[in-house]
């Protein structure tokens, strides 16, 4: 028998759904916010529509790439040193 | 005299004592010392006090400026939070070790003068190996002898450029040193190494992952932001700060992505952390030194709840590996909680600490037209997130169900992580408290609409790209495994040393040792000679020849290796440094 007060929202498909629903809202907020607040950017492409989102998301993805890329070079077994 | 003392002192001396005390009165003096340090630091008397003559040269240990009561004010702070964190132990070793570690970090921030910045420089060393060798496990025990080693380097360097330095310019006082000699090389070299500035950075992540629960907490706060302190002290507006600095916000993360350990994840984004902060000294301008002592400000809360609330997870489970782990937020919602307070500080979200101290830094580097390295900063700032920010509550709490049912950790470690938590939202939503205390006068508005959704997009597209990655497998999966960093450029060469000196003696010892075999047969062919003379040269050849080797064997062997209880005899050497301390004090008013 498990605790009584465990939790366990996240084991249901609907609540995680739910969640990611809430997620993709969001980004569309951001986005339609961002087109009608002023701004004051110190660099001019910072002023650019959604410059933020596009580079969070184009800096995230190539972080992934590239770290693949670091653990073919730099990943050994874990008694390497030993 | 003056009426205050050194705060650093009120932690030395505190922790002669503990062994003294037991269970609750422990407890209660463990908390005294850093609360009366806190009161301390209220009546220090701006300028330099408690100044001693020691040879021909002041002792100063009390500069007090905005700078550094700056950094006084968060190092008592952290120390009363890791306090509590650490109340539950029965380990003196560790008390008396993050007190004088503590301490230490109080005296280098407070030190006026070369000399007794070395002494408080050394003794954070060797206090913080002591908190890795009281994990007490072997691998801990190697790690330690590693760690011991980098900082050795460092305070050797340290050490030759104060004393080129005092040689060249006559004078201990310092103030700002600036790179232009090999005194202020040297010394830029050690204070590099504490702030773990690549290359000088592995060991970093060599040693916090393998150091104790708790004194993890401490390392993560004090070592690399004291160092923080000096270089904006002494090197502010260097060049090579600034790129070494921009160039540590980005190589961590990728490192932290492929990480297994949970909190070799974080140190590593210690390091892209530190990088802000190197790369704020780097422009040197009023509105960086200010966005350096406030992210450090923020950073020692934000990373000491994250190393708590894994430590929690440690401490509870025994294990720290992402393979391990997932699915802890059933039983464990209030560590899951506060760890993901101090990954929303660490990514920067609008209302945590991050937000208001991380935006300094950034907009100085904007005002001082550094495109590229802002570039550098906004990459690093969406990939912090991405590591910090979600793998680390992702994988712990969330994830896959690793069906680990723990308890939530002990009350002490509970009131911690809250009082650090509490920290992180309070300065995130009224920073003000935060801009009073820093160098210079802030004018500099967070909330703007255009920073919070700027940030806001940053982050959340950041996160959208985490789902996609995760959802279509392509997110590189935890895998156990070592990564090399820099100190492979070490630790071989280190080997391949020892076994060059090792093999010939090994080659000469069994060479000796089969001439002597021959010579004794050669006699035993002639039996008039009387066993007086035989038993004589065998004394020659076996004691007298090969005790020379065997010597030499004796000396290189500990060096691979460690001595039993090497953390008490760090400790005592510790102890009677602060005794020394103390008696000088006593003696020389």
């Amino acid at each position: 028998m498990r605790p009584n007060k465990e939790l366990n929202f996240l084991d249901s498909a609907e609540n995680r759904n739910r969640l990611r629903k809430y997620f993709y809202v969001s980004l569309v907020i951001l986005l339609v916010l961002d087109l009608f607040i002023p701004k004051h950017g110190h660099f001019a492409w910072e002023n650019a529509p959604s410059f933020y989102a596009v580079y969070g998301f184009v800096a995230c993805v190539s972080l992934i790439f590239v770290a693949k890329l670091l653990r073919l070079l730099v990943k050994r077994k874990e008694d390497y040193y030993d | 005299m003056t009426s205050a003392l050194p705060p650093g002192l009120i932690f030395l001396a505190g922790s002669v004592f503990v062994p003294l005390l037991k269970g609750r009165f422990k407890s209660v003096y463990l908390l005294i010392i850093p609360v009366v340090a806190g009161l301390d630091l209220l009546f220090l008397p701006e300028g330099s006090s408690w100044s001693i003559m020691f040879l021909d040269y002041p002792l100063i240990f009390c500069r007090v400026d905005r700078l550094s009561l700056a950094f006084g004010y968060v190092f008592v702070l952290i120390s009363f939070i890791g306090l509590v964190y650490a109340l539950h132990l029965e380990d003196d070793l560790q008390h008396m070790a993050a007190l004088c570690y503590a301490g230490g970090a109080l005296g280098v921030t407070f030190a006026g003068d070369l000399f007794s910045l070395y002494l408080f420089w050394e003794i954070m060393a060797l206090a913080s190996v002591v908190l890795v060798l009281a994990r007490r496990t072997h691998d801990a025990r190697l790690a330690a002898f590693r760690y011991f080693m980098w900082h050795f380097f460092g305070g050797i360097c340290l050490l030759a450029g104060i004393i080129l330095y005092v040689i060249t310019r006559g004078t201990t006082e310092f103030d700002l040193i600036g790179l232009n000699d090999p005194a202020s090389a040297l010394i830029f070299v050690g204070f590099c190494l504490n702030a773990a500035v690549f290359p000088l950075h592995a060991w970093l992540p060599d040693a916090y992952p393998r150091a104790t629960v708790t004194g993890a907490v401490f390392m993560s706060a004090l070592t690399t932001k004291s160092a923080v302190y000096i270089l904006a002290r002494t090197f502010p507006g260097n060049d090579i700060l600034l790129w070494a600095g921009a160039f540590m916000t980005c190589f961590p993360i990728f490192y932290a992505v492929i990480a297994n350990d949970m909190r070799r994840v974080l140190a590593y984004s210690l390091i892209n952390q530190v990088g802000f902060m190197v790369c704020g000294i780097g422009i040197g301008s009023p509105l960086a030194i200010n966005g350096v002592v406030a992210h450090a400000f923020c950073h020692i809360i934000y990373k000491a709840l994250l190393f708590m609330s894994t430590g929690a997870v440690l401490h509870m489970t025994g294990k720290i590996r992402a393979t391990d782990l997932g699915g802890l937020y059933k039983t464990m919602p209030y560590t899951a909680a506060c760890c993901i307070v101090g990954a929303a500080s660490i990514s920067a979200f609008p209302l945590f600490s991050g937000f208001v101290s991380k935006s300094l830094t950034v907009a100085a580097v904007a005002e001082a037209h550094q495109v590229v390295v802002w570039l550098m900063l906004i990459f690093a700032s969406a990939g912090v997130f991405h590591h910090a920010g979600i793998k680390v509550p992702f994988f712990v709490f969330f994830g896959h169900d690793s069906g680990i049912r723990s308890k939530e950790p002990p009350p002490n470690m509970c009131i911690a992580m809250g009082m650090a938590a509490f920290i992180c939202v309070f300065l995130g939503i009224y920073p003000a408290p935060l801009y009073a205390i820093l160098p210079f006068p802030v004018d500099f508005v967070p909330y703007t609409a255009f920073h919070v959704v700027g940030m806001l997009q940053l982050l959340m597209f950041g996160a959208l790209a985490f789902t996609i990655l995760v959802l279509s497998g392509y997110y590189p999966p935890e895998l156990r495994a070592v990564n090399l960093d820099t100190d492979w450029f070490v630790r071989l060469p280190g080997r391949a040393f020892i076994s060059f000196c090792h093999q010939p003696l090994q080659t000469i010892r069994r060479s000796i040792e089969g001439w002597v075999r021959v010579l004794v047969a050669g006699f035993k062919a002639f039996p008039s000679l009387s066993a007086t003379t035989e038993k004589g040269l065998d004394w020659v050849f076996h004691t007298l020849l090969v005790a020379l080797p065997e010597g030499l064997l004796r000396v290189i062997r500990p060096l691979k290796t460690e001595r039993n209880e090497l953390a008490w005899n760090v400790m005592y050497i510790l102890v009677t440094f602060v005794v020394l301390i103390l008696t000088v004090l006593i003696v020389f008013p």
